[in-house]
């Protein structure tokens, strides 16, 4: 009987051997250790030996019966494993092959940096204010303190829009973010006009020249105008304001330089300059060579204007900005031609 | 301005300053260097490598320096025909120390040649071999070293430079010809080297468009002494040439003649035509360029009559000068020969004849100083006649010398400016007269121009000036206090510092206590009065001080109360949901063209021309001559210019415009959408993706309006669109979408938008792709306002049950109102209806169609059972069957 028992055991174990499927495992199993299979038919004739035979043989069998379960647990193991390993081996992708697109839209460049300039006068305070790009000469040039024939409107070619009768005060496309000064001027002080409230807001906006339309100019450009008005603001003020703009815009490292210039409806003026980000100041072909980037225009308010928006200039005084995030995109991202940017050309919006 | 540095000296010292060191003042002093030309200066060490390394200069730098072993003034005392060329001449040279052969081609030596031994030697300017010099026969600039070569079998290793080569001017016509007291042996660099800023003169520094302006301020802001200016032979005695008449002062507040005898029309020095041209003036004859170089000295112009065309006009009687308003329709011949007819703003200067020129603007041609010699007439083949005027020109009578009445006024400069430009004459003269200059500085002028004249001509200054000055202009006086330099600067300053920086630039300051009462120095018209005054002033202070030596501060104000701007928020918002629906952003220009936008209309260019629109009365180019009236034209446009791009989706965001007669327009703001090509962009295992269509874009529309939280949404088929007049083109016609695949799209009661595919008709004028297009437009006003508060749904804690069921209905029954059907009859247990399938076929039945829907019921409160979510289903089939008369499909 138990040479009936070691041909089974070493009869399976041979057959097991053989098995490198899962398939053939399966078969494996109800072949030698199944219902039908003959170590199953030793238990089922345990019956039938004799009282002194049958603990020895139930022994044996059991023995058989542990020994192949635990080979053939050993076996499926080991057929996993080489299944696993093949397939690892089989399922190579080339993994240089272009992923699936995902649509994706972008912002227009010259959106992302007027984001960039109005969230950190956010920061800083200053609210966005908006107001309209068809404008009247008053509020373009004449409460600005450009008087009519004034040399300063030199520098400012407008697109007038026909219309007649109104003399010495056409309507014409804006010039300059800065008519949004007198707008917000006159609402603020009229909520008090005893005690017009202080202001702190950015007009970002479309504005026009007549230009020709070359690499270098545009007939419309984005600006973003500051402007602060208060009892106890300074020029000091503003270059602390400005200074710390410039080293959020460009980096905490980055030096600023102010030079006097001249603006109608600010004095003292002055022009901000920013230690070029490109070359670090070393000179490069984004200077031109200077090491310094002209970054916006700057000022006291006026004045003039100060009265004209309703605000006492012997008690309040104030400061305005201006800058153009068109050009400050093009610095940064070294865009060289500022026609790209209505151009709308899709090669160009999708690289932002 | 161009400042040479040269000329600059004369009024200043300048040791120990480099070039950049000036030009670095002046541009952080209000007046910005924008290029530094060298035409010989010694360059800084950096300057020096600055043209052909990238090392760092901070200004655009352009010429070059002399070298001053090399480049030095020389004579030349023979001019010898070369031995093989008619063409070249070979100079015997002296250099100071030693004599050379020169051969040169230069054409103003060929008069000399052959004639022995010159009475009078050429001064020339001379380089040695080894000098770097530009090549006179390149184009533009280019630099080359001389090097010894043999020329038609002449040994050649220096030359005799004409200006081109010596970065001076363009002319390369002849070598240049020295003045006779040029030193031999100098180095060239030490005689005339030069280098000239290019400074620009902001409106507000109207008083440096000189010399003697840039040198004050320069001087102020380095604090060094200014050279006082002579007083030019201190014509203060009344002449009795001439009588002035001026008619209205506030046009003409002062008007002043000297006069000089017995001029010789010549070339003027060399030193001087030189120095005209390094400031940009071509020299014409020492008339002119006393006239010029007197301006460019100190800032008033000059005009120079011919006195003797003058008294021959008068007649008997003395010459008299007016000054009057022009007639309309009054004409004058200017000295460019262009017959001008004048209007009422122009103002002249006249005699008792009639006009003579354009006050402050140009000459007229008849009383115009020019060189009348005989030699002249002759060389020009006029024919003179002792007497006998020629070609409208009294002097032109072959006389060797003139008599010259010199201008000096003052003028308004609104009025020149005007004039200037309704003649479109820009002038160095024009251009100073229409930013200002000071009445005070007008007897200075023709003084100088005077003196200048005699000296260059041999003529003499006829003794006093007529000087006319009825309207001597206040200089204003301005009390500034250190407190208003704290309030408004932010710095503290005592009385006496305020006072010294304006002292410095001649502000006569008086201090009492913490004021100092400043008044203007007598040629500047940029400072105002009182408040207005004292900005001004506080200018002049802050630019003295140093702007770079303010501190920086922050604000000690209080932040003003933060209203935020909910209209640019939302709208940013709305950005960031369309980027995040797969849209890109195009910006488009504002200017457009009624052709253009009618492409957008089925009814074509004709309905088009009626539409009202704010037009450009001065655009750039036909194309762009009115603000458009539609956003939507503009993406398609933009579309138009990617039609090669396999897959569109556009969205532009901004202001339309709608004009009303002679006032401002509207400026709604609108959102336009355009979605045109391919699904899913082509990959390496994607091909042939299918087309976008209405759902997609209906897709992105509800993705959007969700992403707003906006609620009660609703579509409606097109038969319900208005046909009235709407405010933007696309809507006027109401064909812009293809009548069955459009909607108009509601909040609540509210019309926010429509969409659809675009009509076939309108695609057709758009060079667009074979794929339909897609297209929608929102107020954004109206959507804006239909925002309403947000209402979050609670997440259900009790699993739903799910069920679907098809219904069969007929064609015309939208699927909306099925949907809205289920809802209002399964009430709150139905959370969710979604359509999944739509299905015809000849079993359904001929105009019938099958819906399926799958839907979700839940409680809030209790775990449904399927027996009472087949209670709700059973009501709604009924409801179903009543309403819309469909059927359930089994
Ligand atoms: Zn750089």
């Amino acid at each position: 009987m138990s040479d009936q028992l070691n041909d089974i055991e070493k009869a399976a174990l041979d057959a097991l051997d053989a098995v490198t499927s899962e398939d053939a495992l399966q078969a494996w199993k109800t072949a030698y250790i199944g219902r039908s299979s003959p170590l199953m038919l030793v238990f089922a004739g345990l019956g039938k030996l004799s009282k002194e035979e049958k603990p020895v043989v139930g022994q044996a069998a059991n023995r058989v019966k542990v020994a192949l379960e635990a080979a053939f647990e050993e076996r499926t193991k080991a057929v996993k494993d080489a299944a696993l390993a093949k397939s690892l081996e089989e399922e190579q992708l080339d993994v240089t092959l272009p992923g699936r697109p995902a649509p994706r839209g972008r912002l227009h460049p010259s959106t992302v940096q007027l984001r960039r300039v109005l969230d950190i006068l956010a920061e800083m305070g200053f609210q966005v204010y908006t107001s309209r790009e068809v404008e009247t000469d008053e509020y373009n040039f004449q409460l600005l303190n450009f008087p009519l024939h004034h040399p300063a409107r030199e520098m400012q070619d407008s697109f007038y829009i026909e219309a007649e009768g109104r003399g010495d005060n056409p309507i014409l496309l804006r010039t300059q973010t800065s008519p949004g000064q007198l707008r917000a001027m006159r609402e603020y002080a009229a909520t008090n006009p005893q005690n017009p409230p202080p202001i702190r807001i950015a007009s970002p906006g479309m504005c026009y020249r007549y230009e020709q339309i070359t690499a270098r100019s545009e007939i419309q450009f984005n600006q973003v105008e500051g402007l602060a008005v208060g009892e106890n603001i300074t020029f000091a003020d503003l270059k602390g304001t400005l200074t710390d703009f410039a080293r959020r815009m460009f980096g905490q490292h980055a030096r600023v330089r102010f030079r006097a210039d001249h603006f109608p409806f600010t004095e003292p003026s002055a022009e901000m300059d920013v230690e070029c980000f490109v070359c670090g100041g070393k000179g490069c072909s984004v200077c031109r060579r200077s090491g310094w980037l002209e970054i916006l225009g700057c000022g006291m308010v006026h004045p003039n204007v100060l009265m004209n928006g309703g605000y006492d200039p012997k008690r309040y005084t104030g400061f305005a900005f201006g800058m153009g995030p068109e050009r400050q995109a093009m610095l940064r991202y070294r865009i060289e031609d500022i026609r790209y940017f209505w151009g709308n050309d899709v090669r160009f919006l999708g690289q932002f | 301005m161009k400042l040479p540095l040269s000329w600059l000296k004369d009024y200043m010292d300048i040791d120990g300053l480099s070039v950049e060191d000036i030009a670095r003042t002046l541009t952080f002093g209000g007046l910005e260097v924008e290029e530094i030309r060298y035409a010989g200066w010694p360059m800084s060490a950096s300057g020096a490598k600055d043209m052909h390394s990238s090392q760092r200069h901070e200004f655009k730098t352009e010429g070059i320096a002399w070298d001053r072993e090399k480049i030095v003034v020389a004579e030349i005392r023979e001019v010898m025909p070369h031995p093989n060329a008619d063409r070249l001449t070979l100079c015997d040279l002296y250099d100071g120390t030693q004599q050379h052969t020169v051969l040169t081609g230069a054409p103003n030596l060929f008069d000399y040649k052959g004639k022995g031994k010159l009475p009078k030697p050429l001064k020339v300017a001379y380089a040695k071999e080894g000098a770097t010099i530009y090549d006179g026969h390149a184009e533009g600039l280019v630099l080359t070293m001389l090097k010894r070569a043999k020329i038609r079998g002449v040994e050649s290793y220096s030359m005799v430079c004409s200006e081109k080569e010596l970065g001076i001017s363009e002319e390369h016509e002849g070598i240049i010809f020295l003045d006779d007291d040029a030193p031999v042996g100098m180095p060239l660099a030490d005689y005339m080297g030069d280098v000239v800023l290019d400074v620009k003169i902001n409106p507000n520094m109207a008083r440096c468009a000189s010399v003697l302006g840039i040198a004050r301020e320069l001087a102020a802001l380095l604090k060094r002494d200014l050279r006082s200016l002579g007083d030019f032979g201190g014509l203060k005695a009344k002449g009795d040439f001439a009588t002035i008449e001026i008619t209205d002062p506030t046009l003409n507040p002062r008007f002043v003649l000297g006069l000089v005898r017995d001029v010789v029309i010549k070339p003027s020095p060399y030193h001087v035509q030189r120095r005209l041209k390094m400031v940009g003036v071509r020299p014409i004859n020492n008339i002119v360029d006393a006239t010029n170089y007197a301006m460019f000295e100190l800032g008033e112009p000059l005009h120079a009559f011919d006195y003797d065309v003058l008294k021959e006009r008068a007649g008997k009687k003395p010459v008299k000068i007016l000054t009057r308003v022009a007639k309309d329709g009054e004409k004058l011949t200017t000295l460019d020969g262009v017959e001008r007819t004048l209007t009422s703003m122009n103002v002249l200067v006249c005699d008792e004849k009639g006009a003579l020129s354009l006050a402050g603007v140009m000459g007229g041609a008849e009383s115009e100083v020019y060189d009348a010699s005989k030699e002249v007439l002759d060389a020009k083949g006029i024919e003179t006649k002792e007497g006998q005027p020629t070609i409208g020109k009294a002097s032109v009578r072959g006389k060797s010398t003139v008599n010259v009445l010199l201008e000096g006024a003052a003028w308004n400069f609104i009025n020149i400016r005007r004039t200037a430009r309704q003649h479109n004459l820009p002038s160095e003269a024009s251009f100073r007269f229409s930013r200002g200059v000071h009445p005070a500085i007008a007897d200075k002028g023709v003084s100088l121009g005077l003196k200048l004249m005699a000296e260059w001509s041999g003529g003499t200054v006829a003794p006093g000036l007529v000087d006319s000055y009825p309207l001597p202009p206040k200089d204003p006086t301005v009390d500034v206090t250190t407190r208003d330099v704290k309030r408004i600067l932010g710095i503290e300053l005592s009385a006496q510092q305020i006072a010294e920086l304006l002292s410095r630039v001649e502000f006569e300051c008086n201090v009492k206590g913490e004021t100092v009462t400043v008044t203007t120095p007598p040629y500047r018209m940029d400072i105002g009065e009182g408040v207005v005054g004292l900005a001004d002033v506080l200018e002049e202070v802050a630019r003295l001080y140093g702007i770079e030596n303010i501190p920086t501060t922050n604000m000690a104000d209080a932040l003003p109360p933060q209203v935020g701007n909910p209209v640019h928020e939302w709208e940013e918002r709305l950005r960031d949901l369309l980027i995040s629906v797969g849209l890109t952003e195009v910006v488009s220009y504002r200017m457009t063209s009624a052709e253009k936008e009618s492409r957008l209309l089925s009814g074509g260019s004709e309905t088009h021309q009626q539409i009202e629109y704010v037009r450009i009365a001065n655009p750039i180019t036909p194309e762009r001559n009115v603000l458009r009236r539609s956003l939507l034209a503009c993406v398609l446009e933009a579309a138009e210019k990617n039609v090669r791009a396999e897959s569109l989706a556009l969205f532009e965001i901004g202001a339309i415009f709608l004009p009303h007669k002679n006032e401002l327009p509207d400026e709604p703001r609108k959102l336009a959408l355009v979605m045109t090509g391919r699904r899913i962009a082509s990959a390496w295992d994607v091909k042939d993706s299918p087309a976008y269509d209405f759902y997609d874009m209906k897709g992105r529309i509800e993705l959007l309006l969700a992403g707003l939280q906006l609620s009660n949404v609703s579509y409606a088929p097109p038969a319900a669109l208005p046909k009235k007049h709407r405010d933007d083109v696309s809507a006027v016609e109401g064909q812009v979408y293809h009548p069955g695949k459009c909607a108009e799209i509601k909040v609540g009661d509210k019309v926010v938008g429509q969409f659809g595919e675009i009509h076939p008709l309108v695609k057709e004028r758009y060079e667009l792709g074979a794929s339909p297009v897609l297209a929608a437009e929102f107020d954004l006003a109206a959507l804006m306002s239909a925002q309403s508060g947000f209402s979050l749904t609670p997440v259900a804690e009790f699993p739903p049950v799910y069920e679907d069921i098809a219904v069969i209905v007929d064609e015309t029954v939208p699927a909306a109102r099925v949907e809205g059907l289920i809802r209002q009859t399964g009430g709150k247990t139905v959370t969710d209806v979604r359509l999944f399938d739509v299905y015809r076929d000849e079993k359904i039945g001929a105009g019938k169609k099958s819906l399926a829907y799958s839907l979700t019921y839940q409680s809030p409160d209790k775990t449904l059972t399927d027996a009472e979510a087949a209670a709700i289903r059973n009501k709604i089939v009924k409801r179903l069957e009543q309403e819309v008369k469909a059927k359930l499909r089994s």
